[in-house]
């Protein structure tokens, strides 16, 4: 997808880091202050005066980044404390004093090439910071006192001519440490079987919370009476494994923001109403109601739907077809919220209110689609619904057997518990996330983001890949089709350097590295029809067929064009496409060889999409698809009992990402399809798309292996506890071996193609 | 076997030591941004004047 990028100020993509790279412009005036008074709304007011305001900068990639946004936050005059956050993609900025220097910092960064918007308190899941650290302190504390008892353990274990009073000492040293790190450690898991014993359900914490607490209460009452079946190291093992495997499930799903709400923030913050008597005001988007007359100013984006009411208008309206050429509207013309001006500010009529407008509707459609979503149940979860009853059935079934067989309530429950810590499910708890940690590292290597283990697992079943067409198997630029004159290239960009239009930044770019030393002057923009500019030589035009004084020609205009008119009248035609990506055609061949079906669902033109559609080798295509059509598209294709793979880049295809059974999204995409994606590729290669799905399937391979050897260890170990033989050494034995096999097996996703 | 009586406790002060060392270095929020502390190791500071 083409980005008007100079409004924004964004990187473009693919673009090496920051410094030297000519890629980032600062955002021009008019945009900056766009952004900027509505900043202010998000300072927070601390105590004692200070005043603190976060914003997101998702345009820091390196480390140079990180102290160029310190370095220009901080220089600007009465800022106390500016301190980046790399991994959030966010600033943290103090200060005391005026509530204006919340737009100053903006603007500061700004000039420096960042775009920074303030970061929206719905739009970020801070709950997962909190459980993260709630894990990490858990895991610590058992840690600590897995070791510590461990070593008592093992002592105990060894020494078999070891004094009574020393044993006894040891249990009592154990059991000091053990049972405070089990009653603060366990919370996580006493806290999941409460919930689900109260909904009446079983999951997979309510056998382990059992198994702890009984284990930990039987200990502690054979130390009281001197026996031998001591199981503390057992239950604060089993609760350091099963909290790894927690933190390590917390550690593959990236921060997900709700990419419906996240789609308010793309449209105007404030729109400018024009009164019957002519005065302007600010109002909220959501005030504006039919009848009222709107100003959008160059560089703004429409806040609502309505009719044009201005003579002309150059508008992107990108974000919600994908169309990558700006669209000239006429008069009278329906102009839709979110669309991008691109010229001369211009008036427009609104037609519906804000809740009513496409914009909202794409979100509501995308609101539901993740609701669907979160209905998705995962693996490990499914097989704890069939674990849990057995594994407490086995444990009763085992207690009232040996009761029966006449052994005393001592022995008899004795057994019954060693079968269920036995049982343990630390292997099954790291089964998966182990598998899906590698995985996710593995696919990092491959420039791919994973943003959570359902992700993996939902990928793994599908059996059709759909693509976009604009800046998914195209690379979203315009490139010159054909090469040109030098020396006329060289003019037209220096004209063209003067423009915000597209196909001008597209001359531009595709001149760079020719000099030139022509001086302009005089230089006139006429919307819609191109560039006007004075040299020594004489009048020089760029623009269109009818600017420049071309003949009208009645050919296609699949390819998009600019001409030059240099001074001495010699015309000059350049030809732009939109390329399509290098390893495209080898990349669908590669997944039509793993089995899956293929097509094309694109917002463009219908001449355009068959041309791409035939270069990369895919039959089934759509095209002028609305965010609206692409979701029946897909809903009819998970009727007929299809799994989809969706990739797509723009607003869009986000409600499409987000209804597709899985979906991933390039980099350079927009932020909501970033959002809205399950995975997001690096990078500008289609390659990704084809080593993924290797890679989900290998995953999906393993995580069955480590089911079955969980399988296979319970299956040996259940019959041993059952029969009495399960004494603390055993089973201290059996989890770490179950749980290190798991795990080792899961580590060769590193190897395995 | 009397040495356990300092053995012991040692081994549990240490240990302690270290726990305690990492629920500080958890709750000063050191762990909100590795990629951003594996980063910074390649910036400069200031010069001192």
């Amino acid at each position: 997808m083409a980005r008007l990028t100079e409004a924004f100020g964004e990187i473009a993509s693919g673009a090496g880091c920051c410094p030297a790279d000519s890629a980032i412009l600062p955002l021009s005036p008019e945009a900056a202050e766009a952004v900027a008074p509505h900043v202010a709304a998000y300072v927070t007011l601390e105590e004692d005066g200070v005043k603190s305001l976060e914003l997101a900068v998702p345009g820091m990639t390196c480390a140079a980044c990180i102290a160029r946004v310190e370095r220009a936050a901080r220089d600007v005059p009465g800022v106390d404390r500016a301190r980046a956050n790399f991994s959030a993609r966010k600033l943290s900025v103090a200060w005391r004093g005026d509530l204006a220097l919340a737009e100053r910092i903006v603007a500061a960064l700004a000039a420096e090439g960042y775009k920074a918007t303030p970061f929206s308190a719905e739009a970020v899941l801070s709950a997962d910071d909190a459980a993260m650290r709630d894990l990490l302190r858990a895991l610590g504390v058992a840690g600590f006192a897995t070791m510590n008892v461990m070593l008592l353990s093992i002592s105990v274990w060894a020494g078999s001519d070891m004094a009574e009073s020393t044993r006894s000492f040891f249990h009592w040293l154990s059991a000091l440490i053990a049972l405070p790190a089990v009653a603060y450690a366990g919370r996580p898991f006493y806290r999941g079987a409460f919930a689900a014993l109260k909904s009446r359900r079983l999951n997979m914490d309510v056998p382990v919370s059992l198994a702890v607490i009984l284990a930990s209460a039987m200990s502690l009452y054979q130390t009281t009476i001197h026996g031998g079946a001591v199981y503390f190291d057992a239950s604060v093992t089993l609760l350091f494994f099963l909290l790894l495997g927690r933190l390590l499930d917390l550690r593959v799903r990236a921060k997900a923001r709700s990419a419906a709400r996240q789609l308010l923030a793309i449209r105007a913050r404030a729109a400018t109403v024009i009164d019957p008597d002519g005065s302007r005001r600010f109002v909220r988007p959501e005030a504006l109601t039919p009848g009222m007359r709107v100003s959008v100013a160059a560089g703004e984006r429409v806040p609502a739907d309505g009719t044009l009411t201005s003579e002309f208008a150059l508008l992107d309206n990108s974000l919600l077809t994908g169309e990558s050429l700006p669209e000239e509207t006429e008069s009278g013309a329906q102009v839709y919220a979110g669309a991008l001006n691109l010229a001369d500010p211009v008036e427009v009529a609104v037609t519906r209110p804000d809740n009513l407008s496409l914009l909202a509707e794409v979100g509501r459609l995308m609101e539901a689609a993740e609701q669907g979503r979160a209905r998705y149940v995962r693996l490990a979860d499914r097989v704890a619904q069939a674990y849990a009853p057995v594994v407490h059935v086995l444990g009763a079934a085992t207690a009232a057997a040996w009761l029966l067989l006449g052994v005393g309530w001592e022995n008899a429950l004795q057994t019954g518990i060693a079968v269920l810590i036995i049982t343990c499910p630390c292997a099954l708890a790291l089964a998966v996330p182990a598998v899906q940690v590698v995985a996710g590292g593995r696919m990092l290597r491959n420039g791919v983001l994973v943003k959570g283990g359902d992700a993996l697992e939902r990928l793994a079943n599908i059996d059709m890949v759909v693509f976009d067409k604009t800046g998914t198997l195209t690379t979203g630029e315009l490139t010159l089709a054909c090469p040109a004159d030098p020396q006329a290239l060289a003019l037209a960009a220096t004209v063209a350097r003067e423009s915000r239009h597209p196909l001008a930044r597209a001359l531009v770019r595709a001149a760079k590295g020719i000099q030139s030393e022509i001086a302009l002057r005089n230089v006139r923009e006429e919307a819609g029809l191109g560039l006007q500019a004075t040299t020594k030589a004489g009048i020089v035009r760029l623009g269109s067929r009818r600017w420049v004084g071309a003949e009208d020609d009645a050919s296609d205009d699949s390819k998009a064009e600019i001409w030059l008119r240099d001074a001495r009248g010699r015309l000059t035609r350049f030809a732009f496409a939109d390329q399509v990506r290098v390893d495209a055609a080898d990349t669908i061949a590669k997944l039509q060889q793993m089995g899956v079906d293929l097509a094309i669902l694109s917002g463009d033109r219908p001449a355009a999409v068959s041309t791409v559609a035939a270069a990369v080798g895919i039959g089934a295509w759509e095209g002028a698809c609305s965010p609206g059509e692409k979701i029946r598209w897909l809903r009819k294709r998970a009727a007929m009992g299809y799994r989809v793979f969706m990739i797509g880049d723009g607003l869009n295809d986000a409600p499409a990402l987000t209804e597709a059974h899985a979906s991933m999204s390039p980099s350079d995409a927009a932020d909501i399809a970033q959002n809205a994606a399950d995975f997001v590729s690096l990078g500008d290669r289609l390659g990704p798309v084809a080593d993924t799905l290797r890679i989900a399937r290998a995953s999906q391979r393993l995580v069955f292996q480590n089911f079955a050897l969980c399988a296979a260890y319970n299956a040996v170990a259940v019959p041993i506890a059952m029969a009495g033989l399960a004494s603390p050494l055993i089973a201290a034995i059996a989890m770490s071996v179950s749980s290190l096999a798991v795990t080792l097996n899961a580590l060769r996703l590193k190897w395995i193609s | 076997m009397d040495i356990l009586i300092v053995l012991i406790p040692a081994a549990l002060l240490l240990g302690g030591l270290g726990l305690a060392a990492f629920l500080w270095s958890l709750n000063s929020s050191q762990y909100d941004d590795l990629d951003g502390a594996a980063r910074r190791i390649l910036l400069e500071d200031e010069p001192p004047d």
